[in-house]
Order: structure tokens, then sequence, then C-alpha cells
């Protein structure tokens, strides 16, 4: 799986920060991991893990999204707005779609489900520590849902609307394949793979799409 | 969501609202005639000759105090008793007699009085009479509203809030008709225009000094009850979650705690997990499971489901747009479930992917195995049956079947059916 990720032996490891309120769940990340990426600190509630993300400067920070205090979306507001340059990786075992929304127009990079294995994760993390998105299959299949059809009138047409190679690559997310299966299927490179969803993301943050900003208002939350 | 389960803890219920001046009753220790003035005098703390002298005054002028005295007789209980007269005649059908009884006493009453020619025109009585009674529905809404909110003594079983909501507006509404009925009739039979001047602005000053008087009560009370309203609504909500943790989650803890299979036990609680998510987050029971109505999302869900119990696995579910579940949708979940029971039996892996994505032209289902795959060049003697019943399926429907694999690569089996969802 590294192989698919980044080139990862030319660069120091990334720096991760874990924020999530049970005790277990951290411990069991830093397990899977530890031995890649390099642990800065964690937290379990909203404001020690802003004060600590904002000391020790992370380039990547997993981010429960169900915290006592405010939730991850607090975190997100908080950090975001004292130094935009740290990345999150949105970490749930919710699969509500407001939820997951919400964290990403509030400027996550990705959101992973707490099922996925280690190897998958780690090479998230890289890919979020490098700029690029990621997206679990049940995101994907959320924002093909968001974008489907084409309804009328559209307020940005470039924002509003996914191209037919974005859909095509979401579809292959959502069918479980990885950014490098995807790039096979579709006779592209990796990096294009990675380009794609990235602009899938820019989307998904901006567009004010009927049904992104009914998700974020059905839970208040923006 | 455990998080949200960690972290709710019982709340304390909001402080008790200060006491309530008492109901409004009728006096039975301090009466000249049958305590009215004295229970008025009492709930809204005015000095009570202060009331008896406005009833005399009332009577004197018109005659309007004598009719407000009798209707506050039978709409007010005494102390000591828990309905009114007239509440208790309404109670009890069966006492219909009762009822007329009183009326016609009372109607016997007043003709008395009109003979002895202590009377005042018709125009004025009628009027009264209806705003009377306009009012007193408004006044029983309201007593009905403190005693649902279960005050002083133990809550009565939660009225359901919706239907209550409903007949409180309508009586509410019959109330306020009634008494502008009442105006409406009084100025239509004094249309004396100087008159009618002088008694708007006579209404006018004392609805101005009725909202002085009980404007601060009326708001307090208002907001006491809108609070207790939450807070029953909180209380219930609470009763409904533990109770369904309690059915569920605990019962499945239960069963894992006592079972030595590892692969039950996984079973179990893949099982509790979708229930539980399905509660938090799915369609609330009814739309999505109505028997014979469900749309293709539904059925899909549930043929993964049957797979996980069935096999042990755990199948990830992605639907994008939804079709009705006629009967193509269910030879393609047919198909599906014979896709995932393949995946589940041969790849050697335990998670499936489903991915199914309903178009306006097509129906596309892929599922997904990162397991052992196989050369579909040189099928297998067990794999005979995917290719000939699912392909066979779906050619039936017109539609076809496509198997991607390789050794070590895993299987990918898609699902094409033209016809989109409507």
């Amino acid at each position: 799986m590294s192989a698919d990720g980044p080139a990862s032996g030319e660069r120091p490891p990334v720096r991760v920060f874990l924020v999530d309120d049970h005790d277990l769940f951290r411990s069991g990340v830093r397990t899977e991991i530890g031995h890649a990426v390099d642990v800065v600190g964690e937290a379990s509630e909203v404001d020690p893990a802003i004060e600590m993300i904002l000391e020790r400067r992370p380039d990547v920070v997993l981010l429960d999204v169900h915290l006592p205090g405010g939730g991850g979306l607090a975190v997100l507001h908080a950090v975001g707005r004292a130094d935009p340059d740290v990345r999150f990786l949105a970490l749930s075992v919710s699969d509500a779609a407001e939820d997951v929304i919400a964290l990403i127009r509030a400027g996550a990079r990705g959101y992973v489900t707490k099922s996925i294995s280690g190897p998958e994760l780690v090479d998230a993390v890289r890919r979020v520590a490098d700029g690029d998105a990621v997206f679990s299959p049940r995101l994907a299949g959320f924002v093909l849902d968001a974008f489907a059809g084409v309804p009328v009138p559209l307020a940005d047409p470039e924002l509003d609307q996914l191209t037919a190679r974005e859909r095509e690559v979401l579809r292959h997310l959502a069918r479980g394949y990885t950014y490098r299966e995807n790039g096979r299927r579709l006779e592209i490179s990796v990096k294009t793979v990675e380009t794609h969803v990235s602009a899938v993301l820019r989307k998904l943050q901006l567009s004010n799409r009927h049904e992104l900003t009914r998700w974020v208002a059905d839970r208040r939350l923006l | 969501m455990v998080s949200a389960f960690s972290t709710h803890q019982p709340t304390p219920g909001p402080p008790r609202p200060a006491s309530l001046p008492p109901r409004l009753t009728r006096s039975v220790e301090d009466r000249v005639v049958a305590g009215v003035a004295a229970g008025l005098a009492e709930r809204f703390g005015i000095d009570v000759v202060a009331v008896r002298v406005a009833f005399v005054v009332l009577a004197l002028a018109g005659g309007s105090g004598v009719v407000l005295y009798l209707l506050a007789w039978l709409m007010v209980p005494r102390r000591d008793a828990s309905a009114s007269i007239a509440a208790a005649a309404v109670r009890r059908p069966a006492d219909a007699g009762h009822l007329v009884a009183l009326g016609l006493l009372v109607a016997g009453g007043l003709l008395l009085v009109r003979e002895l020619g202590l009377w005042f025109a018709d125009a004025l009585v009628w009027p009264v009479a209806l705003a009377a009674a306009g009012l007193a529905l408004l006044w029983r809404e309201q007593q009905q509203d403190l005693a649902a909110s279960g005050r002083g003594g133990a809550p009565g079983p939660p009225r359901p809030l919706a239907l209550a909501g409903r007949q409180a507006g309508l009586r509410v509404a019959v109330g306020v008709l009634l008494v502008a009925g009442g105006i409406g009739a009084f100025l239509a039979a004094n249309l004396d225009l100087a008159a009618a001047t002088e008694v708007v602005l006579a209404a006018g000053v004392a609805a101005a000094g009725m909202a002085l008087i009980f404007g601060p009560w009326a708001m307090r009370l208002a907001r006491q009850l809108g609070e207790e309203r939450r807070e029953r609504i909180r209380t219930e909500e609470r009763a409904e979650l533990a109770a369904h943790v309690h059915d569920s989650v605990l019962q499945t803890l239960a069963l894992i705690q006592r079972t030595d299979d590892p692969a039950t036990a996984a079973r179990l609680a893949r099982r509790q997990e979708r229930e539980l998510r399905s509660w938090l987050y799915g369609e609330r029971a009814g739309a999505a499971t109505a028997g014979g109505t469900e749309r293709l999302r539904a059925l899909l869900e549930a043929a993964a489901a049957e797979v996980e119990d069935d096999y042990g696995v755990t199948v990830e579910v992605v639907v994008v747009g939804d079709r009705p579940g006629d009967e193509a949708a269910h030879a393609l979940v047919l198909a599906a479930r014979e896709a995932m029971v393949n995946a589940a039996k041969f790849s050697g892996e335990p998670s499936i992917a489903l991915f199914a994505e309903v178009e306006h032209d097509a129906v596309s289902v892929f599922v997904r195995d990162r397991g052992v795959g196989f050369d579909p060049a040189v099928v297998p003697a067990g794999r005979r049956g995917l290719a000939d019943s699912v392909e066979g399926r779906m050619a039936r429907l017109g539609g076809r079947a496509v198997v991607r694999s390789a050794p070590g690569e895993g299987t990918e089996i898609e699902l094409w059916l033209p016809g989109g969802g409507a």
C-alpha cells in the first residue's frame, strides 16, 4: 500500500496530531500508524486540542467529528482562523451526510471512517499532508448524490457541476478502488486522479448547491 | 456516535417554577351569595370589597353584574369541589337532565327578574351572554393547560402534543369567535353612532385596564408553560432513547458476553451496529420499511444485511439515487445478492463493497472484493453458478453482467440494467 502513496522515503515523516475523546481509539491509531508517521501529540477535548495544535503546528490533524465541547467543527474553525496551514482529516463512525459535509465545508481535506485499515490511514494522512483530498467510498457517494442531475438554474456552473471525468473518478472511489487502481482503470496517472479529487473537494467547499447548503443548514452548523 | 452516548448524562431538570396564585375557586368561608367575589379577590390579589362593589355597580348599571355573577357561579368550582357545576354537568353526559334543569332554572330566574322590572335591554343581555360563553371557553383552555403541565401533583400521562394542540387551537378559535360575535352583536344592536363611540371607548379603556392587570401574569404563565412543555418533551425523548438502547444494544452486549465464538460475537456486533445506525441516521421506521413499498436502496441494504448475517462478512453499501422497488429492481437485487454471496464464499476476504448508482436511463450495481480473484477464462467448478445465474438473470431482464477478475486482484461484478429511476 505504501507504494500507492507519495514517495515516502525521501522526506521526514509527517507530523500528526490526534484529536479523539476515546482513549482506546487514540492508542489504537498510534499503534497502527506510529511506525510510519510522527505522532506529535493528542487531545481529547476541544479547548486543549486547539491550544496544543497551535503550539505544536502538526502537518495533519486527525480529527474526530464528535467531540465533547463543540465537536470537531469547533477545532476546525478555531485553528483554521489562527493557522490555515494546518490540514485536517476528519475521522468518524458517523454515516450522517450532514456531519461530513459540514466538516469538509469548514475546511477539512478529507473524511474517512474509523473502520479504515492502518496502512490505508497512513496513506490518507500522507495525501492530506501533500495538500490532496481523501474521500471514503461513502463520501464519494454523498458527493455524487449532491451533484446529481442538472438543477435549474446553476448559480455558478463551474462550481455547481462536476465534470464527466470527476464523476468517473468519484464512481470508482465509491466502488472501493484506491487512487492507484482508479488511475489504472481510467488510464490516467495517480497524480491526475489526485487533481480530480482535489477539484471536487474545492467544489464541495465553495459551491452553493442547494443540496449542500441544505445538509449543513439542517444541522445549523455553519 | 459512541461519543454521543458516553457523554450523555442525566441533566437536572430546570428549577420548579415559583408557585402560581391558587386556582380560581369560589370561597366557602367568606361568602355573601356564592363566594364568587371572595374567590376572585383571592385569585388576583385584589381587595374583596372592591370586587363586591364592582359587581354591585355593574348590577345596578344595567344588570350585567347579575349575569356575570350567575355565570361565574356556574363556571367556577367551589373551593372544596374538584369541578364547577357546569363542568360537572357537562362531564357526565348521563346527567344531561341535570344540565337541562340547571339551564331552565337559570332562565326562569332571569325571566323572574325581568318580570320584576329589574331588567335591561335585550340588546345588551345577549351580546354579553355570547361574549361570556366565549370567555368561558378561553378560560377553560387555560386551566386545562395548567392541569396538563402536571403542576402540583403527579403528572398525568403525557398528551400527544400535536393532537392536543389542534384541539386547543380549535377551542381557542371558537372562544375568540364567540367573544367577537358578542361584541359585534352589541355594536349592531346599539348602532346609535354616538352611543357606539362611547361604548367602543369604554371597551377600549376596560381592555387596557385588563391588559395592565393580567398582562404580567399571563406572560409568566406562558413562559412557564413553554418551559414545562420543553422539559416534558426532553423527558419523553430520553425515555425513548433509554428504551431503545435497552431493547437493542444492552441485549446484544449481554449476548456477546455469553458467547465463546468470536465469529458469532462479531456477527452480533455488526448486526447491532447496522440496526443502531439505521435508527440514528436512517429514515425513521415506516417509509423505508413499509411492506411491499420498499425502494431500491432499502432492498439493497436489506440484502447486504442478510449476507452479512449469513456469512459473517461486512458489506459497505453506497447507493446514489433511488428508484421504486418494482419487479426489475427486485430481480436486480437478487442478482446483486448472489454476487455478494459469491464474494463472501470464495474471495477469502471479510469485506465487500457494494456501489449502486441510479441514473436517468440506467441502473448500475458493482459488487467488489479484494480477495483471491480468479481467471474468468478458467472458471473453477464452484463458480459456474455465478456466471450462469447472475448473467442469465440479467440477460432475462434485458441488462447484462460483467465479471472482472484476475488471480490475486480481487473480483468485481458489474450489473447493468436499462431504465432509470422515476
